[in-house]
């Protein structure tokens, strides 16, 4: 018999994987140097948008390609306003977090609370049957395994090959990369756009595989796009880590739940508004170790503790591409 | 020889109107196509949404008393703006606000003391609310190194969270709680209005004097000439002996004092009670129209009444017309948006790429 926690487990795996691939979305973004701030905007409208797709073709392809175009879209539009029309990414992608929500209520109305297709389970024939792996790994829907290669092949990808070496390069030192030869305006597009058209499909899976439908404002999908961008800064641009992050926080969101009935003082809101004290705290302990009161305050510890706690800062501390958020010119 | 960017000659007064024409045509535009998209007729919904507005007295002044918190709280965030701060938390800041009010008239309301007393000191307390909110989101950023989008997002999420645990907890209606908020509070303790009206004339008074105040602080005083360095350069401002870190604190309280306020006469003046969403997006508006604006004081004026305009003019629309009353929200974001890329494409205009010949500039 396999014991339940297995299942709650394998429960954690699907609730991340929209995270995973959503992060690993905006980690391409931003190690090309763009901050996509509309990811939550992106997200659901994508939702609304691959639902209402899928609703009236009846195809869940179709569906997840609707989503990943708008994705890919209001991704554009970030890299059209900052890197041509030389406008703050953060305005621009703000101003888009809040109309691709507003936008997502409007036309979204009267695909309330109806019933669509869904992805279902695929299990993997031999695999399914291995003790503990097999429910916990190979008996899922298809976007688990789609989120799990593309955190593979995003490592891969960045730090094993020729092209992620450029991409670092751009996100790094963009005028080192300007005089090797490499467009980096272009760059920049296409790995903003790729990030956009990950977030997009990322939003469509909440409503074709996990949550199953479109429900509005109560979809339970507004403030993730938010999460998204604070685990790929948790995750230090890196994507292992990012899916890490991703992992820990729907692993954190599992126990939550598991935990309410057991801890009656605790009011449900409370547990489910956990996800962003808990966003603040994992941002407050990247960056603890870059403030200057904590490095005035560890210079006056004795030498044993101090090395240990700067060991543990320095393990959580990351450092942004240098060149996040700033525009080149092309000379 | 070196490509560099110069000015060319300042282009006309009509050109830059024309600029700004063709961004307001874009976003109407583009509204159209969405409106088509959900199957509504266009030149209906916006006929719908003068009517709702302007249809009658008594729905223009309803427009000023949208417009009461939303300029609150833009007054405030052009004080976080020019510190150069982004300061989102504010919808939490306004959330705070009302739960300080709530609290402290629950509070009193038992007790002899007279109602404007009470009512003073709901204000107060909803000034002191926000900017508690806010100093979370400053002391994050200074000396957490979180930065204040996450930390005001944050604890948006967490404010509003609040608000369900109280109505649904400590401050439930006798029986049950429920969505519609907590007890409404007796007449003698609701923010006179204008006979008939649902505007109150002190809630008008407080948003013109903020308005005032804020314009005058940044335009006349030291603080804010201390304010508009930090926001061009913190580091030269630094270098240059300006307290940063109490400035952007500074700022950060002034804009959870003004957005608390917002939240406390969204309790006194038009709710009377608290209810989930009582900071109806105002936090969120406010930047859209401080972006609008220009980040100017005096833009931001009509700006945030065009853009209370349209939310009142919104409200009917799911009865009249089975839409979303968030188009409102619509045509504000693609006003912003297209105005902004319009921005863009003006300055791009302006400059054109000029070969520099010699050897100095």
């Amino acid at each position: 018999m396999t014991p339940e926690w297995i299942f709650g487990l394998a429960g954690v795996l699907a609730a991340a994987a929209p995270l995973l691939i959503a992060v690993i979305g905006e980690t391409f973004s931003e190690r090309a140097g763009v901050v996509n701030l509309s990811v939550n905007g992106a997200m659901l409208l994508a939702a609304m948008a691959g639902f209402a797709v899928a609703v009236r073709t009846g195809s869940l392809e179709l569906g997840f390609f609707a989503g990943v175009v708008i994705g890919a879209l209001m991704a554009l539009v970030v890299a059209f306003a900052s890197l041509t029309l030389r406008q703050s990414q953060v305005a621009v992608g703000l101003v888009l977090a809040l109309l691709g929500r507003d936008l997502a209520y409007f036309l979204g109305n009267p695909f309330m609370g109806m019933p669509g297709p869904r992805v279902g389970a695929l299990p993997i024939p031999v695999l399914k049957d291995l003790p503990v792996l097999g429910p916990l790994l190979f008996q899922q829907s298809p976007v688990v395994y789609i989120s799990l290669i593309t955190v593979a092949l995003a490592w891969v990808w960045i730090f094993r090959t020729r092209p992620g070496l450029v991409l670092r390069g751009v996100g790094e030192r963009p005028p080192a990369a300007f005089v090797r030869g490499v467009p980096v305006t272009r760059v920049r597009y296409g790995y903003t756009v790729l990030g956009g058209a990950l977030v997009g499909f990322a939003g469509a899976a909440y409503t074709l595989d996990l949550k199953g439908g479109w429900q509005g404002p109560i979809s339970g999908i507004d403030g993730i796009g938010w999460i998204v961008l604070a685990i790929t800064i948790f995750g230090g641009w890196h994507p292992v880590r990012g899916a890490f992050g991703a992992l820990l926080f729907a692993l954190l969101q599992w126990l939550s739940l598991v935990l309410q009935p057991r801890l009656p003082g605790i009011p449900s809101q409370v547990l489910n508004v956990a996800p962003f004290p808990l966003m603040i705290f994992a941002l407050l302990l990247t960056n603890l170790g870059n403030t200057e009161w904590v490095q005035t305050a560890l210079s006056r510890l004795p030498e044993s503790s101090r090395r240990f706690a700067l060991r543990v800062l320095h393990s959580l501390q990351v450092s942004p591409p240098a060149a996040l958020g700033t525009v080149f010119e092309e000379e | 020889m070196k490509e560099v960017l110069l000015p060319r000659a300042r282009p006309s007064r009509w050109v830059e109107f024309g600029f700004q024409g063709l961004s307001i045509l874009m976003a109407l535009l583009f509204t159209t196509l969405v409106l088509l998209m959900a199957g509504a007729p266009p030149i209906e919904a916006y006929r719908q949404v003068l009517e709702g507005a302007f249809g009658s007295l008594k729905r223009a002044t309803d427009i000023l008393v949208a417009w009461v918190p939303l300029m609150l709280v833009t007054s405030g965030l052009l004080l976080t703006f020019t510190a150069g701060l982004w300061n989102i938390g504010v919808e939490g800041q306004i959330v705070l606000g009302a739960i300080a009010a709530t609290g402290l008239m629950r509070a009193l309301q038992e007790t002899s003391l007279p109602p404007s007393l009470i009512l003073i000191l709901a204000m107060a307390a909803g000034m002191v609310g926000g900017a508690a909110w806010a100093s979370l989101v400053g002391l994050l950023k200074i000396y957490g190194g979180v930065h204040e989008i996450f930390g005001g997002l944050g604890l948006n999420f967490v404010a509003t969270t609040m608000i369900l645990w109280l109505i649904f907890g400590p401050w439930k209606r006798p029986g049950i709680g429920s969505m519609s908020g907590t007890e409404p509070f007796p007449e003698h303790l609701w923010l006179p209005v204008f006979p008939g009206l649902r505007l109150s004339p002190w809630a008008l008074l407080l948003a013109l004097l903020s308005v005032a105040l804020v314009y005058v602080l940044l335009r006349n005083t030291y603080f804010g000439l201390r304010l508009k360095a930090i926001g061009k350069n913190i580091r030269a401002a630094h270098r240059l002996g300006v307290p940063t870190a109490r400035y952007l604190l500074l700022a950060l309280l002034g804009c959870g004092a003004m957005a608390g306020l917002a939240g406390a006469i969204q309790v006194t003046a038009v709710y009377h009670r608290l209810i989930p969403p009582i900071s109806s997006g105002y936090g969120y508006l406010g930047l859209l129209v401080a972006m609008l604006a220009n980040y100017r004081v005096s833009w931001s004026v009509p700006v945030a009444f065009f853009f209370a305009a349209l939310n009142i003019g919104s409200i009917q629309l799911p009865i009249t017309l089975k839409l979303d009353s968030t188009l409102s929200g619509v045509m504000q974001g693609a006003l912003v948006l297209f105005v902004l890329l319009m921005q863009g494409a003006r300055a791009r205009w302006r400059s054109k790429p000029v070969t520099e010949q010699g050897d100095d500039a």
